[in-house]
């Protein structure tokens, strides 16, 4: 019988401190977030350099946290996981190298994880996964088809070509004047509304699976400006529920076309969009109706959390994917396949 | 066994000091990134020393001013290991470490940072105790300089920026101003260590960088909320 497996995993790489610990790669032990949002607020958007700043100050209390709550002490535990990237550089710096004094200071194996990676691995903390898988990572900075035929493999089969779908989320809800974040404001309001804008829906060419909200949100921010110009006052419930189905219609008949292309066996989101309701609704529906079994993580496990980085990285510290003093944070990292080796 | 870190400005400094004695001490200045030697540098040293990191008592560190990035990196490291490794934290001024080079000199010493735009991070350290004679802060340097002309006191000048700002500390000074010789223009671990000595250890998680400086993001919303109330 093999021993468990304690991974504690940190995560820094844009505005939440995060440090979890999770057994067997399958079970939350612990998992503490500080985040940031309200000192972004009243600047519209993440400041990376106060993010970094607030990163030094949480870092040590958010990894003792986790300890205190796993009851666990730094010999207990197998390994560290840390984002490696993609992020914020300043911001993945610091938890890069508090996860390399940690790992040093107590002899433990350090593992590099790719963010993306995490975010998909946050499902196996909810069910085991089953290969071949289609993942939908959507978020403030993502839009990514990604195939899996099995642990690690990963296959980027469509990615967004200019915003990320919470990005576009994020600017159409500054024109309606709406408070950052914006994605649950115009969420909210898409609910309250009967009526919905219709704006276009942008499929690309026949049988891609890249997504584009660049054209969609100018088409909302046009509307905007010709209602203002005729001086009609825009319903901003009706814009938000427009603008919603656009994205929501596209996203979930790309995601349908690639399981069903793919044959796969499970389709999984991921990252902080996949919060978003009408998403959520639209996609379980669909894969319900396609029988084909589709998860989304609950809400604190969509957004950022350091324990889908130890949910990814127990797998890679059992493939014997690990890292020395020498990691560095990487604000570009690719997401490369594990079973090819090192990432 | 105390460990030494600098990792404030593009120099990496690194020391092992145990009972008054420097085991092994390394400076460079080779302006590679921080982030990705620091930590191989210490483990290096560490290693070559036959110390463990079980066999640290104390950890000091340079607090800052210097590079946001730099002092971060330092700062993260000395947190992380003194919090799990469950020993004192003590950090010292990044400017006082590098004015430690100019100790014993008859008069001032003004350790200078260049921070762009004809900015410093500066000080003025009285030269036989290290005393605080102007505090830490991110100034217009020539403003400063005719602050520092006021003490009419000659005053050794040190930093590994120095020469970028040369001609403006020899107008402004004239024979008051003296330059610290090449070797003693970088920080030292050893020093660092030695200067913890008069510091009070550190509550390990409230332990923050000193800037010296807000962030532009926070002086752009000051200006703008000014420019609103006006
Ligand atoms: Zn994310």
């Amino acid at each position: 019988m093999n021993e468990d497996i304690f991974v504690l995993g940190i995560e820094t790489s844009c505005d939440e401190t995060a440090a979890s610990v999770v057994k067997n790669g399958t079970e939350i032990i612990s998992n503490v977030v500080a985040s940031q949002i309200e000192s972004h607020k009243r600047f519209g958007g993440v400041v990376p350099e106060i993010a970094s700043r607030h990163h030094v100050e949480q870092i040590t209390i958010v990894i003792e946290e986790a300890l205190q709550q796993a009851n666990l002490s730094p010999s207990e535990l197998s390994a560290v996981a840390v984002t490696e990237g993609p992020g914020l550089v300043g911001a993945l710096l610091v938890g890069v190298n508090a996860a390399k004094a940690f790992a040093f200071a107590h002899s433990l194996p350090l593992v590099g994880v790719h963010h993306i990676a995490g975010h998909i691995y946050a499902n196996r903390l909810e069910q085991e996964m089953e290969f071949p898988l289609l993942s939908l990572v959507i978020s403030g900075g993502h839009t990514e088809l990604i195939l899996m035929k099995e642990h690690g493999d990963f296959t980027v089969i469509g990615e967004t070509r200019d915003d990320a779908a919470g990005e576009a989320y994020d600017k159409v809800a500054r024109t309606l004047n709406l408070p950052y974040p914006g994605g649950p404001h115009i969420d909210r309001l898409a609910h309250q509304s009967a009526e919905a804008v219709d704006f276009p829906r942008v499929w690309l060419e026949e049988g891609s699976y890249d997504f584009s909200f660049s054209g969609l949100k100018s088409s909302v921010l046009n509307y905007m400006h010709n209602m203002k110009q005729r001086g009609e006052t825009p319903v901003p419930e009706a814009v938000a529920a427009g603008f919603q189905n656009s994205v929501v219609e596209v996203v979930t008949a790309k995601t349908l076309r690639a399981a069903r292309e793919f044959g796969v066996k499970q389709v999984i989101a991921a990252g902080g969009v996949a919060a978003n309701k009408g998403l959520r609704k639209s996609l379980t529906e669909t894969f319900e109706k396609e029988g084909i079994p589709f998860f989304i993580p609950p809400l604190p496990l969509c957004t950022d959390n350091a324990a889908m980085i130890a949910a990814a990285g127990t797998v890679m510290y059992e493939k014997g994917l690990t890292g020395d003093m020498a990691m560095n944070g990487r604000p570009g990292m690719p997401l490369n396949s594990w079973i090819l080796g090192f990432n | 066994m105390i460990l030494g870190i600098d990792t404030s400005n593009s120099p990496l400094a690194i020391a092992l000091v145990k009972d008054d004695t420097v085991l092994i001490e390394e400076t460079q200045n080779l302006k590679i990134n921080h982030s990705l030697t620091a930590m191989p540098a210490i483990e290096e040293l560490m290693k070559k020393a036959k110390i463990a990191p079980g066999d640290l008592t104390q950890i000091v560190v340079a607090e800052g001013p210097g590079s946001y990035t730099g002092v971060r990196i330092g700062l993260t490291i000395a947190k992380t290991l003194a919090w799990s490794l469950k020993i004192p934290l003590v950090s010292v001024s990044s400017l006082k470490v590098l004015a430690a080079n100019g100790q014993d000199f008859d008069g001032l010493v003004c350790p200078v940072m260049d921070a762009r735009r004809g900015t410093v991070f500066t000080a003025l350290y009285d030269g036989q105790h290290l005393k605080t004679v102007i505090s830490d802060q991110h100034s217009d340097f020539k403003t400063f300089l005719k602050q520092v002309r006021m003490q009419e006191r000659p005053v050794l000048f040190t930093g590994v920026d120095l020469e970028i700002h040369r001609s403006l500390i020899e107008e402004t000074l004239g024979e008051l101003a003296h330059f610290a010789p090449f070797p003693n223009r970088l920080p030292r671990a050893s020093k660092l260590i030695a200067l913890a000595g008069g510091e009070n250890v550190k509550e390990v998680h409230h332990t923050v960088p000193e800037y010296r400086r807000i962030t532009e993001a926070e002086a752009n919303l000051t200006k703008t909320e000014k420019g609103k109330n006006q």
